[in-house]
């Protein structure tokens, strides 16, 4: 029994609560890639000292870690937001395949409307297509329900579980009540090489158990409370996620079949759901995800226009899905963000607009080079294609030079790779990237080239210089860019030269010089 | 205004980034869920902490489910950057209250301390809600780490402006 008094009230982000839902669950390992909206997970995980808690190199190296620290016994997590889990797809792909021994949850943030993002993919598909269930919560407290749950089914049927959050619930806060965490027993680990070491042979006997599962997993999800009907009249909705609270803000007395497990896929309790009620009407954000796999049911519905796959929903869309209308126009022009005054990274931008060169940019605040006044950062793809479009530009475009533009961060998360593949490949030209010693656009989060764990330890610093050099860079040169006329003087020079060239621009985030100010 | 009361209460907190917006609504938040609510906050901005739009939603009652009101349904607008005041002038509700016109009040009483103006504004909000003082206090006492003192006291300030416009 739990006396009252050990619970405290309080009002949490999604992100908070499922952190929170996570360590009283017995969480021992958590590893992530910071990104929003997914960061502040790992974050507060960070303040628990019972918790062992990494930032890790990039999405592929967190999953990983975390998946083996599960086989090895201890209940473990992966976080990222939804573009993050793009990089760990090919363990994920696999680890259904392998099972858990201890739960192992993948949480992953999409981010309809892109509130900070490049795209707008949707998990839901990915679960689908890795044979993972996928669980679904609507809001911060239930974030915290949904976790607990997802580590218990992780562990019963001996597979990974996402959980999947967007924005709008990763940002949103409510009430949310803590409870006292449950700590578990490490599970044994056992050598067993047909279910661990994925050649064909093992791998097609471990893929026909995953199919086993799965039909558990299906049974399960027709009977699972997560997969919750709530009587009502006139009109029925089925809906998941954060749709859901809109649905019941427009329509408090409808039918509703809230779908909190969404893979695998409840066709029972959907057809019975569509026989019982009248005007069903799917409701979704993004792909139509639950429509697709009601139109394979045969039964009678109606869905959103295609225009609403696009953005992320307002309370006041749902009468227009009812309808049968297109997604309304909303006309509130936001000012957008722009490099913080004193940035190191405006002057190298100053610089690039007098160069009249074509710049492959990447992912960062320094995205923000693309807008005026700079308008000087010409390609952002993903992850560390500052590196690899330099390449790829630098090998076809012959009228003018191309530089390649990466932050500290970025550039160990995935530009290093690409570095290599240059230099092995014989390409010429400049790579800049930004060292201001932080992950800032995220926050401030520390890396390998800070020198520095999530805990503000000191470990072993990279030292982008060294790694740039044995990477087989030609010229590595380190500049402050308040020096701007050398700093221009260099990459003048480097760029005429037929010769593959780093310049790392060092100086600390204006934010980070701030708050180590404040204290 | 009792817990029972099937009234959701919507403000809508706005500005640009770095002028406290979003501490303002937790403060808020805070003293709501104190007091007995369920609330629910969000944020609409673009990339933080880059001098991009910010808004804030605060919504309470008996029971909340979405975390965005619907537009046009706010019961208080308090905004902190003339430049975008006209921008969510549309939120409002008919018969709603708009605080904007604080705004000068507060930027007069804090002076050179130009911090304390959303406290400020926070006092003026919490003279129109029928919160009890002692959850705000609980409430700021939670969030403000810093200036605790002085942020109680242009709190007080703005609560004795409150309805004086």
């Amino acid at each position: 029994m739990k006396s009252k008094d050990t619970q405290q009230l309080v009002l949490f982000s999604g992100d908070e609560a499922l952190a929170q839902g996570a360590f009283e669950a017995g969480l021992e390992f958590a590893a992530g890639y910071p990104g929003t909206p997914s960061t502040e997970i790992i974050e507060y995980l960070a303040q628990l000292p019972e918790v062992d808690v990494q930032w890790s190199v990039n999405e592929k190296v967190a999953f990983e870690v975390a998946l083996a620290a599960a086989i090895g016994g201890k209940r473990s997590m992966y976080v990222s937001k939804h573009v993050g889990l793009n990089v760990a797809m090919d363990p994920l792909m696999t680890s259904a395949y392998v099972g858990v021994n201890a739960g192992f949850v993948v949480v992953v943030c999409d981010d309809p409307g892109m509130h900070s993002s490049q795209n707008e993919q949707d998990t839901r598909l990915f679960a689908r297509a890795a044979n993972v269930p996928l669980l679904e919560p609507s809001s911060p407290a239930e974030a915290k329900e949904f976790v607990k749950e997802a580590f218990d089914i992780s562990e019963r049927f001996d597979i990974p579980v996402i959980v999947r959050l967007t924005t709008r619930i990763c940002h949103s806060k409510e009430n949310v009540v803590k409870d006292e965490r449950q700590p578990r027993a490490t599970k044994p680990f056992e050598i067993n090489m047909a279910k661990h070491v994925m050649v064909p042979r093992n791998a097609l006997i471990q893929h026909e158990d995953l199919l086993r599962r799965i039909g558990a997993l299906k049974a399960f999800s027709e009977k699972t409370k997560m997969n919750a009907i709530e009587k009502g009249e006139k009109i029925a909705f089925i809906t998941s996620g954060v749709s859901y609270l809109y649905v019941k803000e427009i329509y408090p007395k409808a039918a509703i079949l809230k779908l909190g497990m969404p893979y695998p896929f409840p066709e029972k309790k959907v057809k019975d759901f569509c026989k019982k009620n009248k005007n069903v009407y799917i409701v979704e954000e993004l792909e139509p995800y639950l429509e697709e796999q009601a139109r394979m049911l045969g039964v009678k519905f109606k869905a959103k226009h295609a225009s609403f796959a696009i953005g992320e929903f307002r309370p006041e869309y749902i009468p227009f899905i009812v309808a049968g209308r297109s997604k309304p126009e909303r006309k509130v022009p936001a000012r957008p963000p722009m490099l913080c005054l004193g940035c190191p990274h405006r002057l190298v931008f100053g610089i690039l607009k007098d160069l009249n060169v074509v710049v492959a940019g990447d992912i960062g605040c320094y995205t923000l080079g693309s807008l005026p006044p700079f308008s000087s950062l010409h390609t952002c793809l993903c992850m560390g294609a500052g590196v690899t479009f330099f390449e790829g530009l630098g090998r076809t475009i012959k009228d003018k030079k191309v530089i390649g533009i990466i932050g500290d961060s970025t550039f160990v998360h995935s530009g290093i790779t690409g570095l290599i593949n240059a230099a092995y490949n014989k390409a010429k030209g400049v790579i800049i990237i930004l060292d201001n010693a932080i992950t800032a656009m995220t926050g401030g989060q520390p890396n390998p080239a800070v020198g520095m764990t999530i805990r503000n330890e000191p470990t072993k610093k990279l030292v982008l210089e060294d790694l740039c050099r044995v990477a087989g860079a030609d010229n590595v040169d380190v500049v402050d860019p308040t020096n701007v006329k050398d700093l221009e003087q260099l990459l003048r020079q480097r760029i005429g030269e037929e010769a593959l060239s780093v310049v790392i621009v060092r100086k600390p985030c204006i934010l980070l010089v701030q708050k180590m100010k404040k204290g | 205004m009792a817990a029972g009361n099937q009234k959701i209460t919507n403000i809508v907190f706005y500005g640009i980034g770095g002028q406290g917006i979003v501490t303002m609504a937790e403060v808020c938040g805070w003293a709501a869920m104190l007091a007995g609510f369920h609330v629910k906050k969000t944020e609409v901005h673009g990339m933080a902490q880059r001098g991009g739009s910010v808004e804030s939603y605060i919504r309470f009652g008996k029971k909340v489910f979405s975390p965005l009101p619907q537009t046009g349904t706010a019961d208080y607008l308090i905004c902190l950057h003339p430049e975008e005041h006209d921008r969510l002038k549309g939120e409002l509700k008919k018969g709603g209250i708009d605080l904007f016109l604080y705004l000068q009040a507060a930027q007069q009483a804090v002076g050179e301390k130009k911090v304390f103006v959303n406290t400020f504004l926070l006092g003026v909000l919490s003279s129109y809600l029928s919160l009890d003082e002692k959850y705000w206090i609980q409430a700021m006492e939670k969030i403000f780490k810093r200036n605790l003192e002085e942020n109680k006291t242009f709190f007080q300030q703005g609560r004795q402006a409150g309805g004086s416009l």
